[in-house]
């Protein structure tokens, strides 16, 4: 209380006076911030000169009118309508749906089949476990583009069609697609059916879709395993002593007991990996899959307007993953063992 | 007999749930397999690998430069001879200073395996066949060479010899590119393999300083450098690299002044280094979490300067702790480079995609995709292998035990 802070400042001062100005601790920092955001702006400034510059010269100076003029392609495969005679906003809108689509299923799926190798990673099948591990170096050592690729010109485009075509109860997949079961007009159950050596149902993906999916599952579930797995593995060997001793089976213990207390280091670990999975399935554009990517390209290439869309382009990715970031965050937050 | 049935059941058959996957996936298995070898034996057509081999490997270098390539290979394999001899050659207590390891002869009995095999299955002249049989040879000689008289070789020359790694890649891409009294070969020429593993080399060499860079300035104090620094990442890290490739193509031109922009291999390979270095910044930023508050301070209550400081006692300790995260960065930037083909630079997919646009090849997608992950597979798994052989050589365990 009695204690003031003038007593420490001259001293500060004398300290400071004594050494040179390069060398004081307090002087430093500035120059060291005022040299890097100096450089920093000068380059910024440099570039942007140079594309406002070079923008006016080619007279593409940033505008969105052409957002609303007719597009003029199609796209051959969209949840919300599109044709060619609609503006391109609704282009890049249809778009991204698909992408969205591609998600959501990608994620579905690669969450089920990595947390399925992940647990098998544990099983007492030696067989089991050295599949596993061999299924996951094979796919994180190959590239995701060449695996899609792979899906879609040699398995999805050498399915047979007509009445070669696999047929299982209600599903059918052809060269032509991938059709469903569901509940046609008038509300009838319909299921796949022959429509003059043509397949028809009520639901149908396309190949490029099934391979793109395909891909994208068999590449993210190998990551996802390999965080379940390491999530498994962080639980006490304790845990699973107990959980046996007190009669549990295998899938019951790994269900009841493990797993819950797994999920808080497997979400963080999520978290990447369908952000990444987002990222990937712009690859479609290899597969023909029309996702936001492909419709942005297209875009460019017609109007010329290089840095609006590609603006539109980073800003819309950085959005969808920063919406997975959230959801998964709002997960933790479930999942984390709250002490009493 | 009788353990290896007590583990077969134990492994396969413990309990009935057990015996019964295990049978269904050997069906599975023994199917998959006898279909993949009626497939690579007689329905495949190898040829469209065969005919294409050149066109793998160099893309459309001319043909009359070639031999730009085939020296620098023949310098690189001295190189690893030299390099791996030379690591060989310290005395360690753990091998007992064995010249030739178990490991090593397996290595060496593969890369011979591989020379004489490979150029004969692919069909390569007799005379292509011996040149590579003899960078085998050269490669093995200097290995035998540097671990048998690299110790003593006198300590000044010793510490010398690493600075010849940047001048060989410096030399190879003279070699490469032309220039010094040498045709220049245009980058729109080179392609396949060549290519791939130039633009993998060059992004993983600079991505490195720039990461470490990076993630210095996350962790700094300064308000100005850390926003910075968690901008750029954040930035980069919320993009498909895809978009960011395709910026680079579309909007360099209009960013820099008319006609500075660079080539389109260079901007590819420029995108490539900044946004590996913004993952890398990451796992430099683990790394260096890892490092406890008390090593820096210890070194700085020595008297140590700041950047002496990070240099000797920080920095070796967090690089340590990143290393097997960062070789995970290099495979997956290696793994990424399949994405130029679809900005239209002639990589290896690239170079797929015109063989089997080729109507001579029409159908033959399986066998050269195939080729492709295998390729793929070894260069990755090797990463792997090399960095998990690094850490336990950096292991304070291991150095403790070699005293």
């Amino acid at each position: 209380m009695g204690i003031t802070p003038s007593s420490a400042s001259p001293s500060g001062l004398g300290a400071g006076a004594a050494v040179p100005w390069w060398r004081n601790r307090r002087v430093i920092p500035w120059v060291v911030q005022g040299a890097v955001g100096l450089t920093v702006l000068v380059v910024v400034a440099f570039l942007l000169g140079n594309l406002i510059h070079n923008l006016t010269a080619a007279g593409l100076l940033l505008s969105w009118g052409w957002l609303t003029q007719p597009a003029g392609f199609d796209i051959a495969e969209t949840v919300l309508p599109f044709q060619a005679s609609d503006p391109y906003w609704r282009g890049l809108l249809a778009g991204l749906v698909n992408t969205v689509r591609v998600v959501i299923a990608g994620l579905l799926g690669s969450t089920l089949l990595g947390t399925l190798l992940g647990m098998a990673s544990f099983s007492g099948n030696a067989l089991l476990r050295t599949l596993t591990r061999l299924y996951v170096e094979v796919v994180r050592n190959i590239p995701l583009l060449l695996q899609l690729v792979f899906w879609y010109f040699v398995v999805f485009l050498s399915l047979p069609n007509g009445t070669a075509a696999i047929q299982l109860p209600g599903v059918v997949l052809a060269k032509s697609g991938l059709y469903i079961a569901g509940f046609g007009e008038g509300l009838r159950w319909m299921g796949p059916h022959l429509v003059n050596g043509v397949w028809q149902a009520p639901l149908r993906w396309s190949v490029e879709f099934g391979a793109l999916l395909t891909g994208l599952i068999a590449y993210s579930s190998a990551f996802i395993a390999e965080v379940v797995r390491g999530g498994i593995a962080a639980v006490p060997k304790g845990q699973w002593e107990a959980a046996s001793s007190l009669g549990l089976s295998w899938l019951q213990t790994l269900r009841q007991v493990v797993l819950p207390q797994s999920l808080r280091v497997i979400v963080p670990g999520l978290n990447t990996q369908f952000i990444s999975l987002a990222k990937n399935s712009s690859l479609a554009v290899a597969v023909g899959f029309t996702d936001l990517y492909s419709v942005a390209e297209t875009t460019l290439n017609q109007t010329g307007r290089a840095v609006e869309v590609v603006l539109l382009l980073l800003g819309t990715y950085l959005a969808l993953d920063l919406f997975i970031s959230l959801l998964m965050n709002g997960l933790n937050r479930l999942v984390q063992i709250r002490e009493r | 007999m009788k353990p290896l049935l007590r583990r077969l059941r134990h492994d396969l058959f413990a309990t009935p749930v057990d015996g019964l996957i295990s049978v269904v996936l050997l069906a599975v298995i023994a199917a998959v397999a006898t279909s993949f070898l009626h497939w690579a034996t007689s329905q495949a057509r190898w040829a469209v690998i065969q005919a294409n081999s050149t066109l793998f490997a160099v893309g459309r270098y001319p043909i009359e430069q070639q031999w730009r390539l085939w020296l620098l290979t023949a310098l690189l394999a001295a190189a690893t001879g030299i390099s791996w001899g030379m690591l060989r050659s310290h005395p360690r207590s753990d091998r007992g200073g064995i010249l030739w390891p178990r490991n090593d002869r397996i290595a060496v009995g593969l890369l011979v395996a591989l020379s004489l095999l490979l150029p004969w299955l692919l069909g390569l002249s007799p005379a292509v066949q011996l040149r590579w049989v003899a960078i085998t040879a050269v490669l093995v000689l200097l290995r035998w060479l540097a671990g048998r008289f690299g110790p003593q070789l006198p300590a000044a020359l010793k510490r010398l010899l690493p600075l010849g790694l940047p001048l060989l890649y410096l030399m190879g891409m003279v070699l490469i590119a032309g220039g010094l009294g040498l045709v220049a070969v245009s980058p729109s020429e080179w392609g396949g393999l060549l290519l791939t593993l130039l633009e993998s080399s060059f992004a993983i060499l600079l991505c490195f300083p720039l990461g470490l860079l990076l993630a210095l300035g996350r962790r700094s104090d300064l308000p100005l450098l850390r926003w910075g620094s968690v901008l750029y990442i954040e930035f980069i890290r919320g993009a498909p690299l895809i978009t960011l490739l395709f910026l680079g193509q579309n909007m360099l031109g209009f960013l820099l002044p008319g006609g500075l922009a660079p080539e389109r291999v260079w901007r590819a390979a420029w995108v490539l280094t900044l946004f590996a270095a913004a993952y890398l910044a990451e796992a430099v930023r683990s790394g260096l979490a890892a490092v406890p508050r008390g090593q820096l301070e210890a070194a700085r209550s020595l008297g140590m300067s700041m950047p002496q400081a990070f240099s000797t006692v920080v920095l070796p300790q967090a690089l340590r702790v990143a290393l097997p995260s960062m070789v995970g960065q290099f495979i997956s930037l290696l793994q990424d480079t399949t994405l130029l083909s679809l900005i239209g630079l002639m990589e290896l997919l690239g170079t797929a995609r015109t063989v089997m646009a080729n109507p001579a090849f029409l159908g033959h997608n399986a066998e050269v995709y195939f080729t492709l992950a295998v390729l793929f597979w070894c260069c990755c798994a090797a990463l792997g292998l090399g960095s998990r052989a690094l850490e336990r050589r950096l292991d304070p365990a291991t150095i403790a035990r070699s005293g």
